[in-house]
């Protein structure tokens, strides 16, 4: 018992090591997260120009448009959380430091989700008011983003770390994380649509919190299983 | 003498047989030697001979394809979390952040390797880097880097080294200094095998020729 808490702790420090790690490197960078938000609120500008500007017609895709554009921000910076680490010899030592792989792989995670996934739910108010997104709407929109995108995070980095060193593996691993990513969207925007037609909203968040938890027991280490393939 | 970071734990790591694959190509086979506490190790042989993934067996980073790999006379597996912390491994990439200062990358890995508080400052002594301790290693010339990489070996607590090629773009000075390094590790119970083409001056080091243990040439049935 006493053995289990020292070990627990133990994995809490190097999580947060980690973490941290990760965090100041993106806090030198600056400009990586800054990309992910402003694509977010570029790609997500573009579609009134393309499907005109009638009120009720955007505030009717508002959701929808939020979410896949969210989905592609993180989506593009995915190859952030393993790629430089593999070039310069530090996931490797990672991959062989006296620490559980699963528990440093799932800190990379959540550092990609504050500096990736947070920044675009903080930004996604600023894309629903652009699109006239009835005010009833927002707090389960934000709800649903704060559960959706950790998701996006944890299975992302199961595809950035199982498309690792191969060749063209930046356009094998949208081919292989898009496809999972579908029910954290189909789940994402039938909550906002619920809470505009008022119908109850729960059930859709708590799949999506469902979702979240089961991502993060599996995620980290089947990813970590992908960085030790990459590695050997 | 620089004032070193004892090893804990030292023990014998012994090899038996060792064989191992790429891909489908066999690299070597037949590797076995032992190692005591304050012996040395250095492995030589032509390029592509498997010194690089013999060091990397050991590591536990390729998968052994035959053989055994024992810890004071125990089989281990070198990818098991207990043996990780046992050896310190140095690859050909140093493993570090441009954007990060010499002492935040080396406290990054010394805290990850379970070292000492003051393991870090005393390894920046040691390979001669307290003046650059504060400069982000963006701005630190390929010797340094290689030298704070050594560092991060040095400020590990682990009893077994394994070096490849450490003295790449390394000087004179900054030679003299690893094998200081080298001697104050093995004096104080520790273990190294390094894979150089150099002379570092490693007294009473054995010698393993890769060359020696070529594999048997694959099978005409075998060959795509």
């Amino acid at each position: 018992m006493k053995e289990g808490g020292a070990v627990s702790a133990g994995m809490a420090a190097t999580f947060a090591h980690v973490l941290g790690r990760d965090l100041r490197l993106a806090l030198r960078q600056r400009g990586d997260a800054a990309l992910s938000v402003l694509f977010f609120v570029l790609a997500a500008s573009l579609f009134p120009f393309g499907v005109g500007a009638n009120a009720e017609l955007l505030a009717r895709i508002a959701p929808g448009v939020v979410w896949v554009t969210a989905l592609l921000a993180v989506l593009l910076s995915l190859d952030r959380l393993f790629e430089r680490d593999h070039l310069d010899g530090s996931l490797e030592l990672l991959a062989r430091a006296p620490a559980p792989l699963g528990v440093i792989v799932a800190a990379k995670m959540a550092a990609h989700w504050l500096t990736t996934g947070l920044p675009v739910v903080v930004a996604a108010p600023i894309i629903a008011g652009m699109y006239a997104l009835p005010p009833s709407g927002y707090p389960v929109l934000m709800m649903a983003m704060l559960l959706g995108t950790p998701c996006l995070s944890l299975i992302g980095g199961v595809g950035a770390a199982l498309t690792l060193g191969a060749r063209r593996g930046g356009v094998l691993m949208p081919l292989v994380v898009l496809p999972l990513y579908i029910p954290v969207l189909i789940f994402g925007v039938t909550a906002v649509d619920a809470s505009l037609a008022g119908l109850p909203v729960r059930p859709h968040l708590m799949l999506l919190g469902a979702m979240l938890l089961g991502a993060a027991a599996l995620a980290p280490w089947a990813a970590a299983a992908g960085v030790r393939q990459a590695v050997a | 003498m620089p004032a070193h970071i004892a090893p804990s734990r030292a023990g014998t790591l012994a090899v038996r047989d060792l064989g191992c694959l790429r891909g489908d190509v066999p690299v070597f086979a037949g590797v076995g030697f032992a190692l005591e506490p304050g012996a040395a190790l250095v492995l030589r042989g032509p390029n592509g001979s498997g010194k690089s993934s013999l060091l990397r067996v050991l590591a536990g980073l390729l998968p052994a394809a035959a053989g055994q790999i024992l810890w004071d006379g125990t089989p281990v597996d070198p990818a098991d979390e207990a043996h990780r912390g046992r050896v310190a491994y140095l690859g050909h990439a140093d493993a570090l952040k441009p954007v990060l200062t010499a002492r935040e990358n080396l406290a990054f890995w010394a805290r990850l390797q379970a070292a000492p508080a003051d393991a870090a400052q005393a390894a920046l002594d040691d390979l001669d880097l307290a003046s650059l301790a504060d400069t982000p290693v963006g701005r630190l010339s390929a010797g340094q880097r290689r030298r704070l990489a050594i560092a991060r070996v040095a400020a590990s607590a682990a009893p077994v080294w394994l070096l490849d090629e450490p003295a790449v773009s390394l000087d004179g000075a900054a030679l003299e200094r690893l094998a200081a390094v080298l001697a104050a590790h093995r004096d104080a119970g520790g273990s190294a095998v390094v894979a150089t083409h150099r002379t570092l001056g490693l007294p009473d080091a054995r010698e393993l020729d890769m060359a020696h243990h070529e594999p048997a040439p694959l099978p005409p049935e075998a060959v795509p």
